[in-house]
């Protein structure tokens, strides 16, 4: 008998009462997180960078079309949340009650779990990023039209954060495999 | 917490902060004062005028102009700006904007009580007065013959009333004790509002801490200067402008300044100390998320003015060659 399955023999230790928590349940927080979080990422980002945008346009109305990038990056990642939230639930299969608790199943439901969770924290802090810089971008512009590439350029970077989230989160969901229903 | 504005700062100051730097680029640039120094007439001044962001204020002046009319009518454009902005503001942006206020305030009290004690009309005290520093009551100053009146009828409704406390006397009011009265009330205010600066900490704190050390470190210098032996710590002792030179040239902001004058030279100081002043305004800009580019900002816009009413002066005067000697260029 393996050492983890002693500890889990304890009916009263904390061990004992996550392993019986269902991987369904960690498997629905995680698609949650995922497309929740991603969102409040993207809103933040949008409001940051909105509110300058708009009160910037006023002395300066050519800035508005170049400056609707910055929110298009922001809209992205609550994009990238979206598929990532559908691609985990159709990882989600039904196992027979007897399995629900062995150590495949759990693995699954930990699997899509961590996989929303990255995806979702990842695009926080990208379009809290993305959304500050737009915001100085849009300022900058309206002063002075030449500094707009090159911070869209430190833009682009930051957006590199929710893509790097998307692609673990990915990789991690493949693994979130159901033992097989005999 | 410092260095974190960014992430809520924009929720009610993002909209203002963005219309404030857009007023910042309407200021008048070196090659707009090089035009107006070349003017000959104030109405080649108007016409100069019109293509900047005075232009709507002074288009419809009659053609003879004053210097007055156009010093007027560039600061009510101020005035709309800062009123604009203040009812768009809340909390705590339109305290932080009220306060900027209270010194123009002050200055008004000030004019209006010593115009009374001149025996001069009310109403035209009132036209004198800067818009910026209007409060209701105002009218009521020419009645009182003391401090405790002056208090207990009018000031104490005012926002200023928190600063009377240490000039209540119930000495009858001359032309001496209105400029100490000046002076403490002024000084009261700048403790007051660094002290709400502080409270709302961050860059905001820092930034504005800077710039009203500043503004007091300015006063003491001017009343040392014009004053003596009154003044404050080292300069309580000095007799004279060279013995505050020396002085001040210990701290390292202060010698670039004292250092552009020639021994015994005063009336230059007040350039030196607008130049530097305009400088450090002019830096505040650098960083986003504060409160404190209101604040530079219109003290900017009245530097500018400053400007354009020595240019039209001396344009009137016909006196072009001093033109550059009081102008200090903001970029």
């Amino acid at each position: 008998m393996s050492s983890s399955a002693i500890i889990a023999a304890h009916s009263s230790s904390w061990a004992a009462a996550l392993v019986r928590i269902s991987p369904y349940t960690f498997s629905a927080i995680g698609i949650a997180v995922s497309i929740g979080v991603s969102v409040l990422g993207a809103a933040w980002g949008i409001y940051i960078t909105g509110s300058s945008l708009i009160g910037a346009a006023i002395k300066a109305p050519r800035i508005t079309s170049k400056n609707l990038i910055s929110v298009i990056f922001c809209e992205a990642v609550a994009i990238y949340g979206v598929i990532v939230a559908i691609i985990l639930q159709t990882k989600l299969e039904s196992v027979p009650k007897a399995s629900i608790y062995e150590p495949e199943s759990l693995r699954a439901g930990y699997a899509i779990f961590a996989s929303g969770l990255i995806v979702g924290f990842a695009n926080l802090v990208c379009g809290l990023c993305v959304g500050i810089i737009g915001s100085s971008c849009a300022l900058s512009d309206a002063q002075n039209s030449s500094l707009f590439v090159k911070i869209l350029v430190i833009e682009i970077f930051g957006s590199a954060l929710g893509l790097f989230g998307v692609i673990v989160g990915i990789i991690m969901s493949a693994q979130a495999t159901w033992p097989s229903k005999f | 917490m410092y260095g974190f504005e960014a992430l809520s700062f924009n929720i009610h100051g993002g909209y203002l902060e963005a219309i404030v730097r857009g007023h910042r680029s309407g200021l008048l640039t070196t090659a707009d004062y090089n035009n107006l120094c070349q003017c000959e007439t104030l109405d080649d001044i108007k016409m100069h005028l019109s293509a900047t962001e005075y232009g709507p204020y002074l288009q419809n002046e009659p053609s003879p102009l004053h210097t007055t009319t156009i010093v007027e009518k560039c600061t009510l454009k101020l005035v709309d700006d800062y009123k604009h902005m203040l009812c768009q503001a809340t909390e705590p942006l339109s305290t932080f904007l009220e306060y900027i206020t209270y010194g123009h305030m002050i200055d008004n009290v000030v004019l209006i009580v010593t115009g009374t004690l001149h025996e001069r009309d009310v109403q035209e005290l009132l036209e004198k007065c800067h818009p910026l520093g209007m409060f209701d009551s105002i009218a009521t100053l020419a009645v009182a013959q003391n401090m405790r009146e002056l208090y207990r009828l009018v000031l104490v409704d005012t926002p200023l009333a928190p600063y009377f406390s240490e000039c209540i006397t119930s000495e009858d009011l001359d032309d001496m004790n209105i400029e100490i009265m000046r002076n403490t009330l002024y000084k009261a205010y700048l403790e007051d509002f660094y002290r709400f600066c502080q409270k709302l900490g961050g860059a905001t704190a820092e930034i504005m801490s800077d710039l009203l050390a500043f503004e007091a470190d300015r006063r003491a210098v001017n009343i040392t200067i014009n004053s003596y032996p009154y003044g404050h710590e080292e300069l309580a002792v000095c007799e004279d402008i060279d013995q505050v030179r020396a002085v001040m040239e210990k701290y390292p902001p202060y010698q670039s300044i004292f250092a552009k004058l020639s021994y015994g030279e005063s009336q230059m100081l007040d350039k030196a100390f607008y130049e530097e002043e305009v400088k450090r305004h002019c830096l505040a800009f650098e960083q986003q998320f504060h409160y404190a580019v209101f604040f530079a900002y219109m003290r900017l816009r009245e530097q500018e003015i400053r400007n354009l009413m020595w240019i039209s002066e001396c344009v009137a005067q016909n006196q072009k060659s001093r033109v550059h000697d009081s102008v200090v260029f903001i970029f």
